[in-house]
């Protein structure tokens, strides 16, 4: 199954990367940009068919590695 | 003093760090691979030194956090033996959860490469007692990713607890924004585990440590560390 795990930075903690793009974008002249946060998306294949169990599976390797739940929320999502 | 160097691939500060472990305790330490799962018999301090661990891919530190050989760091400290981390071993450190916070980019998004003020704040752990509380010490940072943050119930605790060990600060200790090199939470440079057996800092104090090649004020860690040592045994 194919499935998405999208991992972005909490609330409150500061992101100068996003700020630099943020800067980046309003240089460029986009119009209504008002702030942007940077993050990070795995596209990840697994063995099984059952939705749950991806989910649970991959619900454990982003506690376990793909976000710092210190600084990070993630997003599980099984897209079939 | 019988320490341990633990080499993860991409590292690149470890034959600087045994080099000075043996220059100033006098012992050749050993260098423990990646994927080793038992530190040598005997093992007092477990260093993790700097460099790019995996080419900081994912998130500096990540993924060495979870090499086999961390789990028996991990049962190391647990036994309350002593563990040193410095620079990319600061954040592998805190990745694997013996130290707590992160350390993010570098506030003004450079990786600084120069010698900084250290303010040791005190002078009553393994690591620490090779100075004095309030001394000011020079040695070089490099690093892109020093940022130290946690939230502010975890601040408030270490500060509480005295668990902050290193603050950048000026040539006289003043702490002021302008010293704060990578725009640290409370100038934190280095912090104490709960139990004060585990110690992680950003700066290099293994690179001032020979007056052949400038300022040795790194040398106090290394000698109050074998102090530590000498006097346990």
């Amino acid at each position: 199954m194919k499935a998405r795990v999208t991992v972005t930075l909490k609330t409150g903690i500061l992101d100068p990367q996003g700020k630099a793009i943020e800067g980046a974008l309003k240089s460029l002249g986009i119009a209504g940009v008002s702030s942007v946060r940077q993050g990070k998306v795995f596209d990840i294949e697994v063995d099984g068919a059952d939705r749950a169990h991806v989910e649970a599976a991959l619900k454990d390797a982003a506690d376990k590695l793909l976000a710092n739940t210190v600084i990070e929320n993630y997003r599980v999502e099984v897209l079939g | 003093m019988k320490s341990a160097v633990v080499v993860f691939p991409g590292i690149n500060r470890e034959r600087d760090m045994a080099r000075t472990l043996k220059l100033v305790s006098g012992t050749e330490p050993s260098m423990v691979w990646h994927a080793d799962t038992e530190l040598p018999p005997g093992t007092d301090l477990v260093v993790v030194p700097g460099g790019f661990s995996y080419g900081d891919y994912l998130r500096c530190g990540a993924i060495a956090a979870r090499a086999p050989i961390m789990d028996a760091v991990r049962a190391h400290a647990s036994r309350g033996g002593l563990v040193l981390g410095v620079c990319n071993g600061f954040q592998i450190l805190c990745e694997s959860g013996l130290l707590p916070g992160v350390l993010m980019r570098n506030a003004a998004l450079r990786f600084i490469c120069k010698d900084v003020y250290l303010r040791v704040e005190r002078s009553d752990t393994p690591f620490t007692r090779g100075y004095n509380a309030g001394q000011v010490i020079r040695v070089p940072v490099a690093h892109g990713e020093g940022n130290y943050v946690a939230d502010s119930e975890t601040i408030t605790r270490l500060e509480g607890d005295g668990r902050v060990a290193f603050r950048y600060a000026g040539p006289d200790g003043a702490l002021d924004k302008k010293w704060n090199i990578n725009g640290a939470t409370n100038a934190i440079a280095g912090i104490l585990s709960e139990r004060g057996n585990v110690l992680g800092l950003m700066p290099h104090p293994e690179n001032h440590v020979e007056s052949d090649i400038g300022p040795t004020d790194g040398r106090g860690l290394f000698a109050g560390l074998t102090q530590h040592f000498a006097k346990v045994a």
